[in-house]
C-alpha cells in the first residue's frame, strides 16, 4: 500500500484542506448564528469572538491554500500533453476524458467550471475573515453586519462545495496517478 | 395531600456587565465596505478575464504565465493581484468612513453575481468562435 507524489498532493488538496474548509463550515456558521448579546454573558462573547476569529482567518488560510495547491501543482497533471500517438491515455486525465465520449462533458462542464470558480471562494472567505477579526466583540451588536458575513460564509462555503463535488467526481472519472 | 414545605434558596447573580467600550463604541463600515468591494471586483475579473480567454485566442495566450497550469495562471493571478490592489487602494480611501455597507453589499452582489456568470462554462463558452 502506498502513494504516488501525485496522489499525495491531490489528496491533500481535496481531502484535506478542500474537505477541512467544508467541514469547518458548519462550526463556523453556528458560531454566527449564535453571537447574540441575548443569548450570551459578556465572556460568553469574548470566548465565541476568539474562536470565531481563529476559525475564519485558518479558514481563509485554507481556502488560499487549496486553490493555490490544486491550481499550480495539481492542475498541471490533469492537464498534461500525452506523447504524439500516445493510446493509453490514463495519466493523461484531461485528454482520458475528452477521448471518451460519454466522459467528455466532466472536463467541458465540470473541470471548466471546477477549475475557476473555486478562486471565488478565497476572496469570499477573507472577506468574512477579515470582517469577524475588524469587529471582533462588537460583532455580537452589529446584527447587519454579523448577517452580512453569515451569507459571504454560505456563499463561500456553497462555491468551495461545487468545485470539491466536481473534484471529486472528476478524480473518479480520470484520476491523477 | 402532602405538601412540599421544603425552601429552595435560589441565588440569582448579576449577569456579567459588559465593557462600556464593547457596546458603545461603533466602528466605521468604512473597512469591511473596502474588502468586500475587492471581492467583487476580483470575483468579476476573473469571470471576465475566463470570457475574454475564450473568445480571444490571442488573449488566451497573453494569459499563460506557466505552461503547466496554461491560461487559467494568468486568469487566476491577475483576478488576485486585482482583488489586493483593489482592496489596498479601497481601505486606504475608506477605512474613516461609515454607512457604506448597504451600497458596498449591493455592489459586491452585483460583480460577484456577473463574475459566477463569467465563470459558468455554458455562459463563457457561448463566446468560443465557431
Amino acid at each position: 500500500m502506498q502513494l504516488t507524489n501525485r496522489e499525495l498532493w491531490t489528496l491533500i488538496h481535496g481531502m484535506g484542506l478542500g474537505a477541512l474548509f467544508l467541514l469547518a463550515f458548519a462550526g463556523g456558521l453556528a458560531g454566527f448564528y449564535s453571537l447574540r448579546p441575548e443569548w450570551l454573558t459578556s465572556a460568553g462573547i469574548r470566548e465565541r469572538i476568539a474562536r470565531l476569529d481563529i476559525g475564519t482567518v485558518v479558514m481563509a488560510i485554507v481556502a488560499w491554500l487549496t486553490v493555490i495547491t490544486g491550481t499550480w501543482i495539481v492542475y498541471p497533471w490533469y492537464r498534461a500533453r500525452p506523447p504524439e500517438g500516445a493510446t493509453e491515455l490514463e495519466e493523461y486525465p484531461r485528454y482520458f476524458l475528452l477521448a471518451n465520449e460519454h466522459l467528455a462533458e466532466w472536463h467541458h462542464f465540470g473541470m471548466e467550471w471546477k477549475e475557476h470558480i473555486a478562486w471565488i471562494a478565497p476572496y469570499l472567505a477573507t472577506v468574512v475573515a477579515f470582517g469577524a477579526v475588524y469587529y471582533g466583540r462588537r460583532l455580537a451588536y452589529e446584527p447587519a453586519v454579523r448577517r452580512l458575513l453569515m451569507w459571504v460564509f454560505i456563499a463561500a462555503f456553497v462555491i468551495a462545495g461545487i468545485a470539491g463535488l466536481f473534484g471529486a467526481l472528476i478524480t473518479k472519472a480520470a484520476p491523477i496517478l | 395531600m402532602v405538601v412540599n414545605t421544603e425552601r429552595v434558596d435560589i441565588a440569582v447573580t448579576e449577569r456579567d456587565v459588559l465593557d462600556r467600550d464593547e457596546v458603545m463604541v461603533a466602528k466605521p463600515d468604512g473597512p469591511l465596505a473596502a474588502v468586500l468591494l475587492a471581492a467583487g471586483i476580483g470575483s468579476f475579473a476573473l469571470g471576465l478575464f475566463t470570457t475574454l480567454a475564450e473568445a480571444s485566442s490571442g488573449f488566451r495566450d497573453r494569459l499563460v504565465l506557466n505552461a503547466g497550469v496554461g491560461p487559467l495562471s494568468g486568469k487566476t493571478v491577475w483576478a488576485t493581484v486585482i482583488f489586493v490592489v483593489a482592496w489596498t487602494v479601497l481601505h486606504a480611501q475608506l477605512r474613516h468612513r461609515d454607512a457604506l455597507l448597504r451600497s458596498a453589499t449591493i455592489a459586491f452582489v452585483i460583480l460577484t453575481l456577473l463574475g459566477l456568470l463569467g465563470t459558468f462554462p455554458i455562459f463563457f463558452q457561448a463566446f468560443a468562435p465557431e
